[in-house]
């Protein structure tokens, strides 16, 4: 890339200027109304949902077909222009951030299912079909999609990929890369390439490893093959109320150590409770310090059995009260409140943060009592989820971009967390992705050594650096600086950091 | 793991030491599966040092081992705990390693449910070729802090770089099993498959081989006993069922062993790793199918060229086993653009080239 390209904030008629070389360059590949550069246009595309961090495109285009992608690329790799591929914008790490010299390359256009293989059990799909799309066409086989991020609804298969996303049901289903056989895009420089295959595995090096999670930062996809899976035949879930945050954390490593795998293990903290409580009216316990949601699922011969066994742990764990999901009805209810739990923090407060470290399950209640103490220190509140059964933990740091220091304290306590959490043996993102927001963070996981392997890997995918510059690796020098900046404010000392 | 253990000192010196003077090392465990990919080339580079159990905590359903474990160690501490491997590595004898089952990357008979070795790595530590000791992934479930190099590493086959140690996934074993086996020809046996394979029936492996299919079932007791009964079939006695799966997944089955005088007369075994809805593969010789159909190990005399385009035909790629020639290579080429990758990441890695060169493609 030009490195004059990297220069911070250069004057307006110059960008002007190059905005103008660009479009015209894209206008001979791309048809009128493909690409947007007129700023009234670009607004929606300034950030993903992380909606703290805003940068105007220099232009966003809207392609429909693979070779105009490939033709978009091309021009892009020429002109050594930035390129961040996006989809429905969900992301909440800011991964979709664009870059002052750089296209948005929206693929929202992609959005057919190609094929439903039923003797195979997999599903073709363009990258931009929305993730519940796909079980929903699956539906009348028998087979859905398993991995739900709670943005399902909205998010697309192709942001699954770059995020490796989650879900309430990982735990017993796996994330997108246990789940996806075959991606299909293209390299930085348009060229055509196919990771993994419809078999179970392919020839070399296992590159769909690293594609999946790359955010963006390697390949551009467009293609997905997904694996579907039977759906089981019924679902029961049990909500569990706890009196103190330890039993509820004790009590999920004893449904773990009675060998129950749970399809779904979830956890939320009083003031969430409280939080969505408000918000659904899920019936959930407001008297309990924290409940347990336990699903399990199968045949219902497999559910019944499996049920006894969750009640008699929950119960011999402390659980101060036991409900089971008579219907489906009641079993929606119940998971209603844990899915709105991001929308119900947002009624209670003007603004909020999601933070999404994992920790090994162990430490959750150690982990809790840090962030109780962290609020104080930041005078800010904040609420939890917990994917219990990954570890994943989802703490909503609430405050009000309005006033002039609490974003500054939001951050300074977004990351302390990250760091408690690497100190305990996990680790900064569990399915959010670390996008632009948490860069810093990654200084604090990973060594200088660590960090330049992976820009290596990036330079054999991408040797110019145009996909989605200077996000998910942090550079050295950026570490530099940030520990530079801890040390002179005192605030978070870490030296000889315990690394896993 | 750090730089200041013996064992670990040790390896980085020969590092260090092949990289100053460019000399290729073969990155030994066990050496059970020296069979498999190219010939081994080089100063051996023992990783047998490093071993034991470093962390395990059977309610974190995680474990971390060193790369010189022995497979049997880890998997008789987890049994001691009720849990194991679910995708049934394969072993093919005693002394098998911890590192070369995810330097391998193979995995046995549950593989098309139970997921493989690379959906369970978690984390690796890895020893690259500038002699640095990096640590990828970590010991949690859910990780996605920056490229997902721990499962890159899985059936790399050392060309990357040397495993130190590896955080694994582990499960509770099942609480029941139960196997079934019909007497079908390979046509019904694959059909029969794809249909039970897209519905809810605790399926965990299947087998034909011979006119006989064998289907493995394993969960919660209800729902096993449930699933008999869909399925009909006779029922294999459970000793005799261990038996059976153990030789597949070892591959100590007749079927698997070839002795001097078939790979005299050119006979090879081939793995052809295919969507588990192609309907036939046609090729000279014997064949026998796993993982509902989407593995199908052959021994033919069939030219490499043939037996490559049969698996390319179906979807898939088709790797050679054993065999007495390998000289155009054990592993099917990939396109020019992922050739250039697998460089790149190569020179990412081991800039010097001296990890097992030649054991995954000649090229690297």
């Amino acid at each position: 890339m030009n490195t004059s390209l990297r220069a911070a904030a250069p004057s307006q008629p110059l960008r002007e200027e190059r905005q103008a070389q660009v479009v015209a360059a894209l206008n001979e590949v791309l048809p009128r109304g493909a690409i947007l550069f007129r700023h009234e246009d670009t607004v929606p595309y300034e950030c993903d949902a992380l909606t703290a961090y805003r940068t105007s495109p220099m232009a966003v285009v809207l392609p429909e077909t693979d070779a105009q992608v490939a033709a978009v690329l091309k021009v892009c790799h020429r002109m050594g222009v930035p390129i961040i591929a996006r989809g429905a914008g969900t992301g909440l790490s800011g991964g979709a951030k664009p870059h002052h010299w750089g296209v948005i390359l929206s693929l929202a256009k992609f959005n057919k299912i190609l094929k439903i293989d039923v003797a195979a059990c997999t599903a073709v799909v363009q990258c931009g079909v929305r993730n519940v799309v796909i079980s929903e066409t699956a539906a009348p086989y028998g087979l859905y999609y398993a991995p739900d991020p709670s943005s399902q609804i909205a998010c697309t298969i192709g942001g699954n990929v770059a995020e490796n996303s989650g879900g309430v049901h990982c735990l017993k289903y796996g994330l997108t890369l246990h789940n996806v056989l075959r991606v299909r895009g293209f390299m930085v420089d348009g060229e055509p390439v196919e990771f993994g295959s419809e078999a179970l595995d392919a020839a070399g090096l296992d590159l769909i490893s690293v594609i999946v999670g790359s955010e963006g930062m390697l390949a551009v996809t467009t293609e997905v093959t997904v694996k579907l899976i039977p759906k089981p035949q019924l679902a029961r879930c049990i909500m569990a109320s706890f009196d103190d945050i330890e039993s509820a954390g004790a009590a999920v490593a004893r449904v773990i150590a009675r060998g129950i795998i749970p399809a779904g293990l979830e956890l939320m903290d009083k003031a969430m409770i409280a939080a969505v409580e408000a918000f659904v009216h899920a019936d959930y316990d407001l008297d309990a310090a924290a409940i347990l949601l336990c699903e399990s699922d199968g045949s219902p011969e497999e559910v019944a059995e499996e049920i006894v066994r969750m009640e008699q742990v929950l119960g011999a764990a402390g659980a101060s009260r036991i409900e089971v999901s008579r219907d489906e009805a009641q079993r929606l209810k119940f998971w209603s409140g844990r899915k709105n739990a991001f929308p119900a923090s947002g009624g209670i407060s003007p603004d909020y943060m999601c933070m999404d470290s994992t920790i090994p399950r162990k430490r959750l209640a150690e982990m809790l009592r840090a962030i109780q103490q962290m609020q104080s220190k930041y005078g800010l509140r904040c609420v939890n989820v917990f994917h219990a059964g990954d570890g994943n933990l989802h703490p909503l740091i609430l405050f009000d971009a309005e006033e002039p220091d609490q974003m500054r304290r939001c951050e300074l306590f977004g990351a302390d967390i990250l760091e408690t959490s690497v100190r305990l043996g996990g680790t900064v993102t569990g399915e959010h992705g670390v996008g632009v927001e948490k860069l810093n963070s990654m200084c604090v996981q990973f060594s200088p050594a660590e960090r330049a392997q992976f820009l290596a890997v990036k330079r054999a995918f991408d040797p110019l650096e145009l996909l989605n510059p200077g996000k998910v690796i942090p550079t050295l020098h950026r570490c530099a600086e940030y520990g530079k900046m801890h040390v002179h404010r005192g605030m978070m000392p870490f030296p000889g950091l315990p690394r896993f | 793991m750090d730089g200041q253990d013996p064992a670990l000192a040790r390896l980085i010196d020969q590092v260090d030491h092949a990289r100053n003077y460019r000399a290729p090392v073969d990155i030994r465990g066990g050496g059970t599966k020296a069979f498999y990919g190219g010939p081994p080339k080089g100063e051996p580079l023992d990783v047998t040092g490093l071993s034991g159990i470093s962390s395990y905590e059977p309610t974190e359903l995680v474990v971390t081992a060193r790369a010189g474990t022995l497979l049997s160690d880890l998997e008789a501490a987890l049994e001691e705990h009720g849990q194991c491997l679910p995708f049934e590595p394969p072993r093919f004898s005693p002394g098998g390693t911890v590192g070369g089952m995810v330097a391998a990357g193979l995995s046995g008979p549950a593989r098309a449910n139970a997921g493989s070795v690379r959906d369970h790595v978690l984390g690796v530590t890895l020893l690259n070729g500038r002699g640095e000791v990096l640590t990828f992934g970590g010991q949690v479930a859910k990780n996605v802090a920056g490229y997902d190099v721990s499962r890159l590493i899985v059936g790399s086959l050392g060309i990357l770089g040397v495993i130190c140690e590896v955080s694994l996934k582990v499960l509770p074993i099942t609480r029941a099993t139960a196997t079934l086996f019909f007497d079908w020809d390979e046509t019904r046996a694959l059909e029969q498959l794809n249909i039970w394979a897209s519905q809810p029936l605790s399926m965990n492996a299947s087998a034909w081989h011979d006119g006989r299919l064998h289907v493995r079932l394993a969960g919660a007791e209800a729902a096993v006993s449930a699933a008999c009964g869909k399925l009909g079939g006779a029922a294999v006695a459970p000793d005799a069922a261990k038996t059976w799966w153990s030789g597949v997944r070892d591959q100590t089955e007749d079927f698997f062993s070839l002795s001097e005088a078939n790979l005299a007369r050119r006979e090879c075994l081939w793995r052809l790793s295919v969507p588990n809805s192609t309907v036939s593969v046609k090729l000279p010789g014997r064949q026998f199918v796993e993982w509902h159909g989407a593995q199908r190990w052959w021994r033919t005399t069939a030219e490499t060229r043939e037996v490559r385009a049969a698996a390319a035909q179906a979807g898939g790629h088709a790797t050679l086993i054993r065999g007495a020639d390998k000289s155009s290579g054990a592993f099917m080429p990939v396109s020019d653009v992922l050739m250039r990758i697998h460089q790149g990441l190569k020179q990412a890695f081991d800039p010097a080239c001296v990890f097992n060169p030649g054991r995954l493609y000649a090229e690297l």
